[in-house]
């Protein structure tokens, strides 16, 4: 009795499993099939469940079009580099940030997270046109031959796409949760053995803070490779963009939605890859900090 | 482990450092320098229309070796957050392309420089595609574009309804009797689709506020400027926003259309579609397909008027030269090309002559005909970014089932806040 129960329980469980699998994959399954269609035959099977299944005039015309209608490829590399770089560098500064703020004794400490804390209230769109005037007056160090010069201003670079999100409130939040729930007497043990602070940073407390790195990792890879309204801001050169501004490529007087189908089928692999290749980690992360993106 | 870790960690610091080397020394910077000027197009994504941009370029290039024009291309949907942000940092092109409605805005913003183009070669351009702001001239188009009724004619023929023309439009009760004989053949699941499934402002705008003008409204008094009192919402704009919403209730049209209204009609689910001329070209899918102009509600049928324009910088080093290039691509041929490459009107009566169906009687003569004569350019305004928001969420409020009354009432009390609060934009 208690068995067949048991077996009942382990059925329904499955199907609402199933259930909630088939919602989140059938965008996607929309998405993928549907840029192999031409767009009358879109429309026309959308309303039945032939709007999932590869039926119909099948081809992969609308991913040549993708590629007369964008540099794809282009766009793919500059977006997995501002990201990969962006992650990189993030991880490091917030982490000595966060470790400044949680392991170093100084004046003003407190109110230092508070006020890091408070920016994150402040949403981009509000400081993003003053930014762009900011970074148009920064200066930049150029090799000219030989000889080491200064520059001024970094609009239409790789560089304005990628340094002012390095340092980040919330990852800086994150790291300095994690640093806390580390063991002081570690850090104590570590100094009688002679460290300093940047020895103890990053052979004691790094090493251990696994979780919260993979945690700020992907949630500093998700925006930036998302990343829209920057770049469509400051970037002027076709050669420089990312993905999310081609996809605006697409949206013409005349739509073609097949081919925004296989462009976004194109710009969700790498980060489908990249989820799937760390499930578990993400996972982990994610129940270990207690935060989702 | 904890050796894996840390190697792990210092790989990591390395490759970031490296990475960021690389990233930050991938200098490319944009702008103008002294021996160029640059232009920017809204054209990327649309290779077609972008090459013919590109060959004015490589034209003037070829002549003028000193002063060359570098092409910058953007996406539409993009471009005119591109545009502020430059201008923010003054970092804008000389040359530029403006949608139309967004001229008078960026005049007063100050963006813009008035024309210096003579005006025997203005007289020649379709009235629409030259873009004025108090009196002076600030930008000229290549070419026009319009909206059209699509339409299945054996559908207007089975429900035993006139096919209207140009010089003979439907009167509004006579469109109402058509929408009405169309439904009750059982056909079509949708009689006339509104394209409402498009939900940028603009095509808010530009598509339904050319019936409001019809019905004798409109976004603002064009008198004064100052003011939206009466003429939207007025007793035509009533029975505007009145008609719009019985298309919905009385089942002709779907409150929200899907995505792509024209492949709708091409699959046969819909009789008639309000759509554009860029859409014309897969009329030819459709085996009786016709085109025809909107009806006229009172005062006249109407199209929107105004496409993607040309407008020199006032930041620009070198305004002489920005305007002869515009002078100079002004030719019959250039626009001719722009007409033969996609669906779009020629912007004079010369270029039209020089591609095939645009001359009198020609397949695609309707749109320039109808651009001619109905064409009503939406409010000269700098005040026109906010009229065409408001305006937009009050129609879509209208279709959804609200009260015109109280929707009108509102949009203008909002439309007149915005005046005030910036001193009626100069008028």
């Amino acid at each position: 009795m208690r068995r067949r129960s048991s077996t009942r329980v382990r059925a329904a469980v499955l199907a609402a499993r199933l259930l909630c699998a088939a919602l989140f994959a059938f965008p996607l399954l929309f998405m993928f099939v549907s840029s192999l269609k031409p767009d009358t035959d879109i429309f026309k099977d959308i309303g039945s469940v032939r709007a999932f299944l590869p039926v119909g005039d099948i081809s992969l015309d609308n991913y040549a079009g993708v590629f007369d209608t964008v540099p794809a490829a282009r766009f793919l590399l500059n977006s997995l580099g501002i990201s990969l770089v962006t992650v990189a560098l993030g991880i490091l500064v917030n982490s000595m940030a966060a470790f400044a703020l949680s392991r170093l004794s100084w004046r003003g400490s407190r109110l230092a997270l508070s006020v890091v804390i408070a920016t994150l209230v402040v949403p981009f769109e509000t400081f993003a046109l003053p930014l762009v005037w900011w970074v148009d007056k920064l200066p930049w160090l150029t090799m000219n031959g030989l000889r080491l010069t200064w520059s001024t201003g970094w609009l239409d670079t790789y560089r304005v796409q990628v340094i002012p999100f390095v340092a980040n409130a919330f990852s800086i939040y994150l790291f300095y949760s994690y640093f806390q729930s580390i063991p002081r007497q570690l850090d104590e043990a570590a100094r009688v053995d002679g460290a300093g602070w940047f020895r103890i940073y990053r052979t004691v407390v790094m090493p251990l803070s696994g979780p919260a790195i993979a945690t700020v990792a992907i949630l500093t890879f998700l925006p930036a490779w998302n990343s829209y309204l920057w770049p469509l801001m400051v970037v002027q050169t076709e050669e420089l963009r990312p993905v999310m501004v081609g996809a605006s490529y697409f949206f013409q007087l005349k739509v073609h939605w097949g081919e925004i189908m296989a462009y976004s089928t194109l710009i969700t692999l790498p980060v489908l890859a990249l989820f799937l290749a760390f499930q578990r980690a993400f996972v982990n992360s994610i129940a270990s900090t207690g935060v989702k993106g | 482990m904890r050796m894996s870790a840390k190697r792990t960690l210092r790989w990591g610091v390395a490759a970031a450092l490296v990475a960021a080397a690389a990233a930050c020394g991938s200098d490319n910077a944009g702008g103008s320098s002294g021996d160029s000027l640059t232009l920017w197009t809204h054209n990327a994504g649309n290779p077609q229309e972008l090459a013919v941009v590109e060959q004015i370029a490589a034209d003037w290039n070829a002549a003028h070796p000193d002063k060359k024009v570098t092409v910058r291309a953007f996406p539409q949907a993009a471009y005119n957050e591109a545009v502020v942000s430059a201008a923010t940092a003054k970092k804008l092109p000389c040359i530029l392309d403006t949608d139309a409605p967004t001229v008078p805005n960026w005049a007063y913003a100050g963006y813009l420089e008035p024309l210096d183009i003579p005006d025997d070669l203005l007289a020649k351009q379709l009235p629409s595609t030259v873009g004025k702001y108090q009196g002076k001239t600030y930008s000229v188009g290549y070419y026009e574009a319009a909206l059209g009724l699509f339409a299945r004619k054996s559908a207007l023929t089975a429900a035993g309804v006139r096919v209207p023309t140009l010089e003979q439009p439907w009167t509004g009760a006579e469109f109402d009797q058509a929408l009405q004989k169309v439904k009750a053949g059982g056909k079509y699941p949708i009689t006339f689709d509104l394209g409402t499934g498009d939900t940028g402002t603009e095509w808010w705008t530009y598509g339904y506020s050319p019936f409001l003008q019809s019905f004798g409204g409109d976004l603002i008094d064009r008198t004064s400027y100052k003011s939206a009192s009466g003429v939207l919402n007025g007793d035509k704009a009533l029975a505007w926003a009145t008609w719009m919403q019985g298309l919905v209730k009385k089942g002709y049209s779907p409150q929200k259309s899907s995505a792509d209204a024209f492949a709708d009609f091409v699959n046969g689910k819909s009789a008639m579609v309000w759509s554009g001329i860029w859409n014309s070209g897969s009329l030819s899918k459709v085996d009786d397909g016709v085109v025809l102009p909107p009806p006229d509600f009172g005062n006249g049928a109407k199209v929107g008027g105004g496409s993607w324009q040309w407008a020199v910088s006032s930041s620009c080093p070198d305004k002489a030269t920005a305007m002869e290039y515009l002078r100079t691509s002004l030719t019959a041929k250039n626009m001719a090309a722009f007409a033969q490459k996609q669906n779009v009107i020629p912007a004079s009566e010369e270029a039209a002559a020089l591609v095939p169906g645009w001359q009198p009687g020609g397949e695609k003569r309707f749109f320039l005909d109808e651009s001619k004569e109905l064409a009503m350019v939406r409010p000269p305004t700098p005040g026109y970014p906010y009229l065409t928001t408001t305006f937009a969420k009050a129609t879509q409020d209208i279709v959804a089932g609200g009260d015109p009354k109280q929707i009108l009432d509102r949009a203008v009390a909002e439309i007149d806040r915005d005046l005030k609060s910036n001193d009626y934009y100069g008028f």
